[in-house]
Parts: C-alpha cells; sequence; structure tokens
C-alpha cells in the first residue's frame, strides 16, 4: 500500500524542550488513522508540524511521496492536505454559505481571481450547497457562522475541511467539549464525508476512536510507542501501562 | 438535538437567488439620477464645490474602506497613495505638450495607476503581516512620505505645493473645464465609475477572500490562499482608487501641497470612514458626505469643529462601533416586521431632548472659547443666532439650564425608548 503522509524522524524542539523525540510514521491512502495519547504527550504539535504551522527541527515529512520541508500552510494546502483545528476556526463574520464557499474557491480554480463573479458562478453556488446539504446546515445556509451553536460550528468547520477537495483530512480533536449525542452526531457526519480520502485524527474520546479508526498510534511524550489496529493497540502492555488502561477501563 | 441538524423544508424560500438584475442595480441608478439633478438643486457654486469635495471624499473613503472594513487593515498613513496621484496629475498637467495630447477625464488613470505604483512597492512589504505590524508600518510610510515633501522638492514642490492647470488639457467634446460644473459632472462620472468597481471588487473570489483573510488569516491559508498576497492584492487594488481620488483633488482644485498626504490627511479619512461604518459598503458613502458637511459648513459657523468632530468620533467608537451605517442597518428586523413608526414618537422624545443638551453643551463650550479667546473688551458674541454678553451670568444660566434639562429628559425618556426598541423588534404574538 503506498503512503498518503510519510513522517521520518521527526524532531520538534521549542528551546531546550524537545516535544517531537523522534516520530516515525506511515499512513496509508484510505487509511483512517487515530493519534491518541495523554495530555501534553505532543500531539497537536505533531499536527501543527505536518501541516506547516510549525517548522520542523528535524526529520521528514512526505505528502503523497513529496517533501513539504519549508512548505508554507497554504502551499501544503494546494498538495491535498487539509485540516480542522482544536478551537473551532472558521470566518465568525461570514454567513455559513459563504464559509463553504470560500473553501472551494481555490480548488475550484478561482484563486486570486477579481475578474469574475462569485454569485454568477452556478458550479460554485451549488458546490456549496452540496457540501451545506452533507452537513446538514441548509437551514442555517444565511446565517453569520459565529452565532451557530457550537456542534453546528464544528460540523460547519468539517464542511470547510472537506469542501477543498483534498484526499488527507486531519481533524484536531473533532468531539472536544461535545455532548453524547453530538459526538455520535459528528462521528457519523465524519465517516460519512471522509468516504474514499484519508483521515488523520487527534481525539481523546476512546469511544470515536475505536468506532472510527482502522489504525491507531499511541504518542507519549513525543515517541511513538506502538501502531496497529485497535485490537492490537488495545492489548499492546506498553500501551495498556502508558495510556490506555484507565482510558479502557473507563469505556 | 437532530432536529437542530436537519434541514427545515420550509424555508426553502431563503434559497432562493434574486435572479432579476433590476433590484441590485437599482440604488446605482437613483444614484446616478440624483448625482445628475443635484446641480439644480444646488445652484451656488459654493454648493458646487462642496459637492465636489464630497465626491471626492466618497471615492477616497471607499478605497480606504477596502482595506480597513473588507481587509481588516488599520491603515495611519492612506493620504499617501492619494496625494501623490494628485502630484502625478499636477506634473502631468504641466508637461504642455503631454498634456494636450490627453482628455482630462482621462487623467485620473494616471493619478490611479500611481497610487497603484506606490501600494505596490509599499504593500510588498506592509502586507505580510495584518493588525499592529501593517498600521506601524502605513504609519511609518507616511510620515517618510510627507517628509520627502520637504527634501524632494522637485516632485512635491516644498512647502508651497505645486500647481497647475486643467484647461490646457485636450478638449473633451469640446469641453474644455473652465467651469465648476464641469468639473462637477467629471468628478462625478468618475465617483460612479470607482464606486460600482470597488463594488465589483467586492463580490469576486478576490474580494470574498480579503473578508476571510479579515475574519481569520489562517483559516484562509488551510484553504490554500496566502493571506499576505491576498492582502496585498487589496492593498494594491485601494492604492489605485485612492490615487484616482487624489487625481480628481488635482482636478478640481489645481494645487497640491504637503497637506494632502500627511498624516493629518490620513486620519481624516480613517475618521470619515469610521464614522459612516466599515461594515457596509455604502458606509464609507455616508461617513465622506457628512465629513465633507461637518467640515465645510459647520468650519464656518465654529472654530471649534475638530473638537465637536473628535467627540462624535470618540462617541462613534465606544457606543456605534458599526457607524452610521450600521446604525440605520440595525432598524431592518423592526422594519420587516412592519413596526418602525413605533419608535416615531419615543425617538422624537428622546433624541429631540438629547439634541437639545448637545445645543446647550456646545454652548457652554462656545461661550468659554470666547471668554478666553477674544481680544480684550469684546463681549459680545452670537451662537445661534441671538446676540448676547458672554461676561454677565444671564446667558450661562439659560446655557446650563438647557443642557441640564434637555440631557435630564433624554434620560428619563430612555427607558421608553428601550421599551419601544424591544417591542418593535419583537413579532406580534411573542410571548415575552
Amino acid at each position: 500500500m503506498s503512503a498518503a503522509l510519510e513522517l521520518d524522524g521527526l524532531k520538534k524542539s521549542f528551546g531546550q524542550t524537545e516535544i517531537i523525540r523522534g516520530v516515525d510514521l506511515s499512513i496509508g491512502k484510505g487509511e483512517r488513522h487515530a493519534i491518541i495519547g495523554p495530555n501534553g504527550a505532543g500531539k497537536s504539535t505533531l499536527f501543527n508540524l505536518i501541516t506547516g504551522r510549525f517548522p520542523q527541527s528535524d526529520g521528514a515529512i512526505r505528502l503523497h511521496g513529496q517533501d513539504l520541508a519549508g512548505k508554507a500552510p497554504f502551499q501544503i494546502n494546494r498538495m491535498g492536505l487539509s485540516r480542522s483545528f482544536q478551537i473551532t476556526n472558521i470566518f465568525p463574520k461570514m454567513t455559513v454559505f459563504e464559509n463553504v464557499r470560500c473553501s472551494l474557491l481555490w480548488s475550484m480554480g478561482y484563486r486570486y481571481n477579481f475578474w469574475s463573479m462569485v454569485g454568477r458562478s452556478r458550479a460554485l453556488t451549488n458546490g456549496a450547497d452540496q457540501i451545506l446539504e452533507q452537513i446538514n446546515l441548509t437551514a442555517r445556509r444565511d446565517l453569520p457562522a459565529g452565532v451557530l451553536s457550537y456542534a453546528e460550528q464544528r460540523a460547519l468547520e468539517i464542511g470547510i475541511t472537506i469542501a477543498g477537495g483534498a484526499d488527507v483530512i486531519m481533524l484536531d480533536e473533532p468531539t472536544a467539549g461535545m455532548s453524547h449525542s453530538e459526538t455520535d452526531y459528528i462521528v457519523d457526519l465524519i465517516r460519512t464525508v471522509t468516504t474514499g480520502k484519508t483521515l488523520v485524527m487527534v481525539e481523546h474520546d476512546m469511544g470515536v476512536v475505536f468506532g472510527l479508526a482502522d489504525q491507531i498510534s499511541v504518542l507519549v511524550y513525543g515517541e511513538i510507542i506502538a501502531t496497529g489496529t485497535p485490537e492490537a493497540v488495545r492489548a499492546n502492555p506498553k500501551v495498556q501501562e502508558a495510556y490506555l488502561g484507565e482510558a479502557l477501563e473507563a469505556h | 438535538m437532530t432536529d437542530q441538524f436537519t434541514s427545515d423544508p420550509t424555508k426553502a424560500a431563503q434559497r432562493m437567488r434574486a435572479g432579476s438584475m433590476v433590484i441590485p442595480l437599482m440604488p446605482w441608478g437613483i444614484a446616478a439620477v440624483l448625482l445628475m439633478v443635484l446641480p439644480f438643486i444646488f445652484t451656488a457654486n459654493s454648493a458646487i464645490t462642496i459637492m465636489n469635495q464630497m465626491a471626492i471624499t466618497i471615492i477616497f473613503a471607499l478605497a480606504y474602506n477596502m482595506l480597513l472594513g473588507q481587509g481588516g487593515m488599520l491603515s495611519f498613513g492612506h493620504a499617501v497613495y492619494a496625494g501623490v496621484g494628485g502630484f502625478a496629475c499636477v506634473h502631468i498637467m504641466n508637461m504642455d505638450d503631454f498634456f494636450a495630447g490627453i482628455p482630462l477625464p482621462v487623467l485620473p488613470i494616471f493619478g490611479g495607476l500611481m497610487g497603484m505604483g506606490l501600494a505596490t512597492i509599499v504593500g510588498s512589504f506592509s502586507t505580510r503581516k495584518a493588525g499592529t505590524v501593517f498600521a506601524m508600518i502605513s504609519l511609518g510610510v507616511g510620515e517618510l512620505i510627507a517628509a520627502c515633501s520637504v527634501i524632494i522638492v522637485a516632485f512635491f514642490g516644498g512647502e508651497e505645493g505645486i500647481s497647475g492647470d486643467r484647461t490646457y488639457g485636450m478638449p473633451f467634446f469640446g469641453v474644455e473645464f473652465l467651469q465648476q460644473i464641469e468639473v462637477y459632472y467629471l468628478i462625478t462620472a468618475w465617483l460612479l465609475i470607482s464606486a460600482a468597481l470597488m463594488y465589483l471588487y467586492s463580490r469576486t473570489p478576490l474580494g470574498r477572500m480579503a473578508n476571510a483573510v479579515r475574519d481569520n488569516p489562517e483559516r484562509a491559508e488551510f484553504l490554500g490562499f496566502s493571506a499576505r498576497w491576498v492582502r496585498f492584492f487589496s492593498f494594491v487594488a485601494s492604492g489605485f482608487f485612492a490615487g484616482v481620488a487624489g487625481a480628481l483633488f488635482a482636478v478640481n482644485y489645481e494645487i497640491l501641497t504637503e497637506e494632502n498626504l500627511n498624516t493629518t490627511q490620513s486620519g481624516l479619512i480613517l475618521l470619515a470612514t469610521f464614522l459612516g461604518g466599515v461594515g457596509f459598503f455604502f458606509g464609507p458613502i455616508l461617513g465622506a458626505i457628512v465629513f465633507t458637511l461637518v467640515q465645510t459648513v459647520l468650519s464656518l459657523q465654529t472654530e471649534l469643529w475638530g473638537f465637536y468632530l473628535g467627540i462624535v468620533f470618540v462617541v462613534t467608537v465606544m457606543f456605534f462601533p458599526g457607524g452610521l451605517a450600521g446604525l440605520i442597518m440595525m432598524h431592518v428586523p423592526a422594519m420587516r416586521l412592519g413596526k418602525l413608526g413605533r419608535l416615531g414618537i419615543p425617538y422624537l422624545k428622546t433624541l429631540g431632548a438629547g439634541a437639545v443638551g448637545c445645543l446647550g453643551g456646545a454652548a457652554l463650550i462656545e461661550m468659554t472659547f470666547h471668554l478666553r479667546h477674544a481680544s480684550a473688551g469684546d463681549h459680545s458674541m452670537t451662537l445661534y443666532w441671538i446676540t448676547f454678553d458672554s461676561h454677565t451670568m444671564l446667558p450661562w444660566i439659560v446655557a446650563i439650564a438647557v443642557t441640564l434639562i434637555g440631557f435630564g429628559v433624554a434620560r428619563a425618556t430612555a427607558p421608553a425608548l428601550a421599551e419601544a426598541w424591544n417591542d418593535a423588534n419583537t413579532p406580534d404574538g411573542t410571548p415575552r
């Protein structure tokens, strides 16, 4: 299986502190890969390194075999990787529809276009409306995104993340702060909208992780101590010792 | 929980697109007709001068709002691009052979290109970051170019500035622009073209992304857009229209000085734009109209007009951050409910009293100013068409009483206004 995303000896230090201490990971095309680990293990940092938010200190990141070193977020996005954020990250003053439409612009070839009217493009409008249908926000279409409920904003962010047609989708704690029913809803949504794509997610909720992922990596103190199928990871004694034991018992 | 996410089939109506082009074009048609007939209503030369000034300020404020409102970039030095565009145009007016070959109405294109060229240079480093960094660079560049006006005398003409004569241009269908009214139509034609282009720009992919970058630059980057390039393009476009405004200034006044590009001028356009409201396209238009009226009409009445303008600005920033446009749009929900009329009487009571209080307060300020600054022995002053002795007690007592009563009544009637406001914004039959 060819890898969609490869990390090779990836390291990141902030000053003297080494947060990511040599991560090797290969995520196959079409895989749903969850990264779990205790608080402070470096999961979000790892995400930020992959998506170009921070530069890495050492090692390499390859997306479809291409090195991402020194690439800005917008360049990485154009290569087919899209992400959501741990803290909801949308365009609050624009309408829900416009949020989605903006996320379609680049992939539909509009780029820095200043000679055509966005309202005139049927493809753009239909595309955005289709996404809204998928994330069930059609009824909220013309409201400012900032007034949506928390769960709706998370759904919108997932819509924005997938709209551009990226084939590697990275979600940072998509269900953080949600109630049970909201979590079930978002998990279903993620499953539907990422069909046929590679999904990488950081998640704390073990129910979500074991329900959604077909591969799991456990990150502890900046190192991956285990990678494998949910069953294999669950059975791994090192994992149980470091982290999973208590979380699993709670489940 | 689940119904929160399901689409509501009864809301299908809201998905209808405005299919006809008539409604969006209406305001433009009205504006065009209005601009056409205005000189027949206000025929005085001074009125036409004010309207010219107003139209130029509108273009400049709209250009400024491409940065502030649309792009989220606070510039303290935008007069530079208008000023440089204007200076370039005066130089073209003075290039006899060249100017004789181009009609005057084409001149603003050169001003625009000049503003755009400078914006391209400055924008290449100033738009890397928005926020404080951008604001500080704009301030620095503003000061720098204003300082250049006494250094590069050949271009800026030192302290006297430079002047030209617009009538040396190639006659435009026989029009030589000797009269103010001819200049008026030249300026308003450019106003319509510029405003339409700036409006259309805001509907393009790039214009929409300018909003997105304003709201959340990081998110925009993860959608494939470089926030920096989006800001840069907005900056360059804004520089062009600022240059057009500067060129029209040159056409109208035939003289440019350092005052046209210094930071005071930059501050004033920020003031006018914010006063009108940055959140709506028509906000800066309102702001420019009100600001020009204050600057031209009120300044004839009182030397302290800047003081009052400052108070209005601070009050706007603190209490009505949406500006005049925001205040107007606030009433749309009540209008949709058909209950706008219920606000009439309460508004009249509270705002009327408040206005009386403001006039009283202004009287106190004017009297204090007169007391301190009138030449010795000059005790008589005229205020609101009444002449009186500012050194006697009576006018002071009257002014203080009017102020207190005005604000007192406004304050006493405010709860009733709030009540009426809630009522007007609640659909009938909703339990409260």
